[in-house]
């Protein structure tokens, strides 16, 4: 193996850092000085540096268009079938399209409903993911208020009550 | 039109009856159903739906003048739920910058929008407004109109006609009127609509026979500017088309930061009072450290009621001096707390407290003093950072100073504030 080579100072511009002075907020603190988060080793730069990436974000995943983005809380078991359940949160995007078997929120009788869009050879219903309840029929001239669709459904099983306990309860024992 | 060279163009996109609006979209059962949102301390009515607006009752109505229409015509009232109007003003934000970036947010529910650059990717400016209208209707559930103009107080203008009359379907460009649409429209408008007019220029104008935009729009320049100065002179050119007002992209810092409530009932001891004192500096602080300032000077005021005349009144306010300026919430409370402890007194009903910071600077060029301890310094700076962290993330007042007390009994009255649909696990709207 070869010794390990000394990095000639023009090396900065390999790593994607520039020389140019940054301009910083004017209360950062001296941590948060940009040059020094890479730091220049004599030896062997670290092999993984070129590969770091953003930590996941659940954000991203659930969310396409954050102004368009709502939560709602599921109350009752009319779309058990579709697993969700009550409790839940389901994220809602206004700015999609209802396509036929998307799950929607839509508005009835002035209040909030979660169900199944079926819209098929022009009959239009909400329909349940639970026998137990009926589909919501729309009759001549009634117009279906569609709210937003639902792009996703998050549970939490632990924790429920207190969203921030876990902070408290760390213990390294 | 300008096609060669650009020619200003401006839009103004403003939320009809926002805060209603924000209401309805998370109650649809609201919808069609006359509503006020009353002010701070449930008040008066601080924005009224269309159906209240058409019952004559006029912007900033005390609440409780209006119970008797109210019964009368089943109006519902709401207090005011600053945090979800917050929220959903980012949004119509956010969703504008996708259409220029060069955006001044202008109000709560208004923004200016320099289009210039931007008209061509659309068939017509109309058609653009007709976008955005659209757009932020379905994404956030809330209906805007859209003014448009060669200057700001043309686009502010042609807002108000967008608003008024139908016949725009929300959308109105000054510019690519006819002259004598153009004629009509602004001969048919009251002089006060423009921009900046209020109601002592109105008069006065009035009096020299300006009555309305286009009477303003032909004076001369030169009269304007004797009469009323650079001001008006500077309005009468704009709404010529000859723009004078840039969009103000970035916010000047504030000189004056005030932070003062009326009480939900009054208060008579001093506890209380250095309570609520408390509780004001420590918002007033970490307004003034979001935009990196400090301090040099506090001034602390109460009040008693002033709508009662039969109880005995008591206004002083003192202004205390610091030795060095700061954003420390901890040194600025007790400075407070000993300034209120010298205007106390007393038997007296006390109905309104509050701070008011200035001699602001920005905290990178702050003087220190001669007996500067540079360690106590970046102790304070650590403290605050943390605290600011901590409330942003895990809740207002999370962490603070024990002299806010912890039962605000004197707190603001909001006896009927919607949830906080957007912004809180616990608060979000329910669907079966």
């Amino acid at each position: 193996m070869n010794p390990p080579v000394l990095r000639p100072i023009q090396a900065i511009s390999e790593l994607g850092l520039s020389q140019a002075p940054e301009r910083l907020a004017f209360d950062a603190p001296p941590s948060e000085l940009r040059l020094l988060v890479h730091g220049l080793s004599a030896g062997f730069p670290s092999p993984a540096g070129d590969y770091v990436e953003d930590a996941l974000d659940l954000n991203q995943y659930l969310i396409q268009n954050k102004p368009a983005t709502f939560l709602f809380t599921v109350r009752g078991d009319s779309m058990m079938g579709a697993s969700i359940e009550d409790g839940d949160k389901v994220v809602v995007d206004r700015a999609l399209k209802p396509k036929h078997q998307d799950i929607i929120v839509a508005v009835v009788n002035g209040d909030y409903t979660i169900k199944r869009l079926y819209k098929y050879r022009g009959t239009i219903e909400l329909r349940p993911e639970n026998s137990n309840y009926p589909a919501i029929t729309f009759t001549d001239g009634a117009e279906l208020q569609v709210w937003g669709v639902v792009v996703g459904v998050v549970r939490k099983y632990i924790n429920k009550a207190a969203p921030h306990a876990q902070q408290r309860h760390t213990t390294h024992s | 039109m300008g096609v060669a060279s650009r020619v200003a163009h401006f839009a103004l996109v403003d939320v009809n009856n926002f805060y209603v609006s924000c209401e309805r979209v998370f109650q649809p059962r609201l919808e069609r159903v006359p509503l006020v949102v009353l002010s701070n301390n449930d008040g008066c009515a601080v924005a009224r739906s269309s159906e209240v607006k058409a019952l004559g009752v006029k912007m900033a109505t005390p609440w409780f003048l209006l119970k008797d229409l109210a019964a009368q015509h089943g109006i519902q009232a709401l207090s005011s739920n600053y945090t979800l109007y917050g929220d959903m003003s980012e949004r119509v934000v956010s969703i504008l910058r996708d259409f220029s970036p060069d955006i001044e947010v202008y109000s709560i529910d208004e923004s200016f929008l320099r289009i210039d650059a931007v008209t061509h990717l659309y068939p017509s400016s109309l058609a653009m407004g007709e976008v955005i209208r659209s757009r932020i209707r379905q994404w956030t559930g809330l209906p805007v109109c859209v003014g448009m103009g060669a200057s700001k107080t043309l686009a502010k203008l042609a807002n108000h006609l967008a608003k008024k009359h139908p016949v725009f379907n929300g959308v109105c460009d000054l510019n690519v009127l006819s002259s004598p649409e153009l004629e009509h429209w602004l001969s048919i408008t009251e002089v006060g609509e423009v921009w900046g007019v209020g109601r002592q220029l109105t008069l006065r104008l009035q009096a020299m026979g300006i009555k309305t935009v286009w009477d303003l729009r032909c004076a001369s320049p030169k009269m304007l500017r004797a009469h009323f100065g650079v001001v008006m002179e500077r309005t009468g050119s704009e709404l010529n088309g000859i723009s004078c007002l840039e969009l103000e992209q970035i916010v000047p810092a504030k000189q004056q930061i005030i932070a003062s409530r009326s009480f939900g009932r009054a208060v008579i001891s001093l506890e209380e009072l250095e309570e609520s004192v408390a509780t004001h500096m420590a918002r007033a602080c970490e307004k003034l450290r979001t935009q990196s300032s400090v301090a040099a000077m506090i001034q602390v005021f109460v009040r008693t009621n002033h709508f009662k005349p039969s109880e005995p009144q008591y206004s002083p306010s003192i202004a205390i001096g610091l030795v060095e300026a700061c954003d420390d919430t901890l040194v600025l409370t007790d400075a407070a707390l000993s300034g209120l402890g010298r205007i106390f007194k007393a038997g007296y009903r006390y109905k309104k407290a509050g701070v008011v910071l200035s001699g602001i600077s920005e905290k990178a060029q702050q003087q220190s003093s001669l007996f500067d301890d540079r360690s106590w310094n970046h102790k304070s700076a650590e403290l605050m950072k943390v605290m600011d962290a901590l409330n942003t993330r895990f809740g207002k007042k999370t962490v603070h100073s024990a002299a806010m007390g912890s039962t605000m009994g004197w707190a603001m009255r909001s006896e009927n504030r919607s949830p906080h649909y957007t912004t809180c696990w616990d608060e979000l709207p329910f669907v079966r």
